[in-house]
């Protein structure tokens, strides 16, 4: 089957972008639609006393101006996060309210103080402009590494010393005993830079009250709808969920950000009610910089231990995460069960021990970004491993295949089981492809150029299609984590299938539909895929940690399953066949070795015309399935980039990228090269360009395209991808999940090609030409004749 | 208030809009052609990309009232009488797309960028595109598959040139 499992199948959803035609938030506009904005708060801590709106509500088609204060009266709920986590010594975390528009205090530059709502969007912001605040400024903490210092100001009152938590994981005493006796010990400092996700397209909410049905409907950028109600409902109290309906229409990006539910549509909601007008409010980049979770921000000190023959004996690792003002919905997992779970690595590692502080600063709040909390691990274990290898003047790829592990299922020394690997022909296929054999010719020839020329490895795993709801509760998360999914085959045959996955750019509008169209043989324009309205889709978790396949497209599986049974049983009765003897083939079900047969459209009519449907079967053909998990799913991958530095300038090209990685089942293979060339790109930026800076005063020095360093077309080069497949062996279609795999594993392959191009491993993110050109004169031996 | 007439996507449209009006919000707002994105506030995306008298123009860095009487084309109107512009289709084969949201200005500046090369005789190599795509910014290709939709794109637009000659 052409359009099946395996196939390159163009996307049907292309022709609405190619065309203009998409649906974004910003593109609806209702009757009655009015605009908002917000005041801002200036600066990084500040005490509130209050606010004088009267000039900004005097000025021209300004609506109404409304503050935190009032929004509290109303019974609107505080800001909730969705995972408790636990410190070491068994006291639950300590974290700071969050009011979704300030009440008393100011805690980060861009923390919403008022909405404005006027008639239209430029009136709006003027008004913003025009509110007079009336606060004190107070000390802010501001920097990672400063949080926990003594005297450090404090960013809420009950949460002292900023600790929100002090996590750990492993065994430290064999951690400790491991290092005490190894061969070769090696340390590293590690800053894992902060990001802006930056989806191209800004955060956007509609909002409509209807009063005479006494109903919400919200329009919003959002990765997972149904949460998003859930959460507006039970916590937020806006509207209970059957008055409340979210639609996340065509969604440019979210990479982790849109998850969230942020404090703009929470008060336009709340807005629309009060002003009777559809509210409308769209996120501008500085805006979007500002206010939008920012990624990682991670320092780590690492200690790695290896035996004399270079095997790994024990690993330990010190963090600080900056979770910034406020805990986010995922802030708390994303360092802990999503980092530490991961330290081991793709290795066999018989000690570990992680050790994670989380703290407040007066920064806004970091959550997961692509990856979220496996990039950290990823980063930490691959600088190690490289750098142990130089330390050990052994081959960083020997060492590497010396730790493997070779044997699944594997249980890891921190919580996970892995399903499956060959981590092995993953880095065989690596070295090929990006030709290492070769390498020494290319130095030298780049030598000869003036150029240095390095390589770098990551060899990774990650943990991804999250997650089985009951192993995630008994580690603290509010929710669980399986996915919902209806197919509808309709009286003429064609198929609807109803997802509770988000697709904002992953295709899955295509490669859910190849899933219908490989089972029953039915063309692929017969298949439409429904997401992202609570109206329409019963529920759903929404998308993020890759688990659209191994979690969404396994509960369409299971869907598929029932439809095709009954649809037998149809077929066995009409043809008075016996069930068995059924195959289904090229869009007909036949009884095999004769010419019995009946074409995919009948048995959707036989079942809903129902005049002759098997003894007490009900009429119609329609199935819903849930589908939990029983573990994550582990894709896996090899990494090789290959870098020139200019040592006059420390400017860095990447002369080429290699990436093998196993997904498991591969449903179309363009889509997943498409998904690995953006996360790779993701992750060079982290490595080479991207970077959150704020002042001592906690002002956001990067609010723009201007100062933030976005990948851009001539700053990466093609890539060379390849892959192997061991399916997982743990959800029906066999698949493990590839949207984050790219920024998970890149970076330190980035960066260990870097260090080993200019002989120096100490180098942080991002290696900015200045950065790399001070690494490089750190090592530079003096010149005798100068 | 300014009285402005300009022809969009080949159709004359006259408008009486305010002095500070960007071509972006009056395309979007005024005219409700919303495949022209807004993707920053500072010129550096390229999601607003469209054609102003057959070249790219950032629609958030132009005054509508500077366009009087001139000739406008966004993405809605490049394809002709039903078919798509070889670099519409270019994109749906390469998977040039993920989210689509940069995707309106990436076409508009691939269309811009093939026939300046083609007219001054110029290749078009992989490194001159990326060079050239300095001004648009995507978050979701990683532009691997940008770059082999113009490719693919300029090839057939050469061969239309050709054919038209
Ligand atoms: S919106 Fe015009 S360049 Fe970004
Ligand atoms: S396709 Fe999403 S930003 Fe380019």
């Amino acid at each position: 089957m052409s359009d099946g499992i395996g196939a390159r199948v163009k996307r049907k959803e292309d022709k609405r972008f190619i065309t203009g035609k998409g649906k974004y938030t910003d593109d609806i506009r209702t009757e009655n639609q009015a605009y908002a904005a917000f005041v801002r708060c200036p600066v990084a801590h500040a005490k509130i006393n209050g606010i004088n709106a009267d000039a900004a509500l005097a000025m021209e088609g300004v609506i109404a101006i409304h503050t935190g204060p009032e929004m509290k009266e109303d019974g609107i709920g505080d800001m909730i996060t969705g995972w408790a986590i636990t410190s070491k010594d068994g006291s639950p975390m300590n974290c700071g309210v969050w009011n979704p528009m300030v009440t008393t205090y100011g805690r980060y530059v861009g923390d919403a103080i008022a909405i404005v709502v006027a008639e239209t969007q430029a009136q709006a912001r003027a008004a913003a402009e025009a509110v007079e605040l009336d606060y004190e400024e107070l000390p802010a903490t501001v920097f990672t590494g400063d949080a926990l210092n003594d005297g450090a100001a404090q960013v809420h009152e009950n949460v002292p010393g900023n600790m929100i938590y002090d996590w750990e994981i492993g065994d430290e005493a064999k951690a400790n005993a491991g290092l005490a006796n190894a061969h070769h010990v090696t340390e590293l400092e590690m800053v894992n830079n902060r990001l802006s996700p930056n989806p191209m397209e800004p955060r956007s909410a509609v909002a409509i009250y209807d009063e005479a049905e006494d109903h919400y409907t919200l329009y919003t950028t959002s990765q997972n709808p149904h949460v998003a109600r859930l959460v507006l409902s039970a916590f937020y109290n806006v509207a209970p969920e059957h008055k409340l309906r979210v639609i996340a229409p065509d969604v440019g990006g979210g990479f982790g950000s849109k998850i969230y539910i942020y404090p703009e549509e929470i008060t336009c909601l709340w807005a629309s009610m009060k002003t009777g007008r559809s509210v409308k409010w769209t996120s501008d980049r500085t805006e979007a910089f500002l206010t939008d979770a920012h990624g990682r921000d991670h320092v780590t000190k690492a200690t790695m231990g290896f035996d004399a023959d270079g095997r790994i004996v024990a690993f330990k690792t010190d963090t600080i995460a900056n979770i910034g003002a406020y805990v986010s919905l995922f802030a708390t997992v994303t360092p802990t069960y999503l980092h530490g779970t991961l330290l081991s690595g793709c290795y066999d590692m018989p000690a570990i021990y992680g050790n994670v502080k989380a703290v407040h600063t007066n920064t806004a709040p970091v959550d997961a970004y692509r990856g979220a909390g496996r990039p950290e691990a990823t980063y930490t274990i691959e600088r190690m491993m490289e750098t142990a290898a130089r330390e050990m003047g052994m081959d960083p790829a020997e060492l590497r295949r010396k730790n493997f592990i070779n044997e699944f299922p594997y249980q890891t020394e921190v919580i996970l089981q892995y399903d499956s690997g060959d981590y092995h022909k993953l880095l065989d296929m690596a070295q090929k492809e990006a030709d290492v054999a070769g390498f020494e010719a290319r130095k030298a020839e780049a030598a000869s150029r003036g150029k240095l020329r390095g390589i770098g490895y990551s060899t990774f795993v990650e943990a991804c299609g999250l997650a089985p709801s009951a192993a995630v509760g008994s580690l603290g998360s509010a929710v669980g984590l399986w996915e919902s999914a209806e197919v509808r085959v309709n009286p003429v045959g064609t198929i609807e299938i109803l997802t509770g996955s988000h697709s904002h750019g992953q295709s899955h509008q295509t490669t859910f539909a190849q899933l219908a169209a490989d089972r029953f043989g039915v063309p692929i324009d017969n298949v439409q895929v429904i997401h992202g309205d609570t109206d329409k889709v019963q529920f759903g978790m929404g998308t993020y940690g890759s688990r659209s396949g191994p979690v969404g497209m396994s509960a369409i599986m299971k869907a598929l399953d029932k439809v095709e049974a009954k649809a037998k049983k149809i077929a066995a009765h009409t043809l008075e066949a016996s069930e068995d003897d059924l195959v289904i083939e090229n869009g007909e079900v036949k009884v095999a070795g004769t010419d019995k047969k009946m074409a995919w459209h009948e048995i959707g009519l036989a079942a809903y015309i129902a005049h002759n449907l098997p003894e007490g079967m009900e009429p119609g053909l329609k199935e819903t399935a849930f589908f939990d998990p029983v573990n994550f799913s582990f894709p896996s991958g090899a990494l090789i980039c290959e870098v020139e530095v200019d040592p006059d300038t420390g400017v860095t090209e990447i002369v080429k990228f290699t990436a093998v990685d196993d997904f498991g089942t591969i449903i179309n293979p363009m889509v997943v090269e498409g998904q690995v060339h953006g996360g790779v790109t993701q992750g060079i930026g982290q490595a080479m360009l991207e970077g959150v800076v704020h002042d001592e005063s906690g002002q956001l020095l990067t609010a723009s395209y201007m100062d933030y360093a976005m990948p851009r077309a001539d700053d990466v080069p093609s890539y060379t991808l390849d892959h192997n497949s061991t399916p997982s062996p743990l959800n029906p279609l066999g698949i493990k999940g590839c949207g984050e795999a790219g920024a998970i594993g890149s970076p330190p392959a980035v960066i260990n090609a870097i260090t080993d191009a200019i002989g120096n491993n100490d180098l942080d993110m991002p290696a900015t030409p200045s950065k790399v050109w001070a690494a490089l004169q750190a090592v530079k031996p003096a010149m005798a004749a100068e | 208030m300014t009285t402005i007439t300009v022809s969009v996507n080949g159709k004359a449209v006259t408008r009486d809009i305010s002095d500070n009006t960007l071509l972006s919000d009056f395309l979007r707002e005024d005219l409700r052609l919303t495949g022209t994105h807004v993707g920053c506030d500072t010129s550096q995306c390229g999601a607003c990309v469209v054609h102003v008298d057959g070249t790219a123009v950032k629609s958030c860095t132009a005054l509508a009232v500077s366009l009087d009487g001139a000739n406008v084309t966004t993405v809605e109107g490049v394809s002709t009488g039903g078919d798509l512009h070889p670099m519409q289709r270019a994109f749906n084969d390469n998977h040039g797309l993920q989210c689509g949201f940069c995707t309106p200005g990436m076409i508009m500046a691939g269309i811009d960028i093939v026939n300046r090369y083609q007219a001054e005789g110029k290749t078009l190599t992989e490194d001159a595109i990326r060079a050239e795509l300095e001004g648009n910014i995507c978050r979701c290709t990683g532009y691997h598959n940008i770059v082999r939709s113009i490719e693919d794109a300029a090839a057939e637009m050469a061969g239309m040139s050709k054919a038209a000659e």
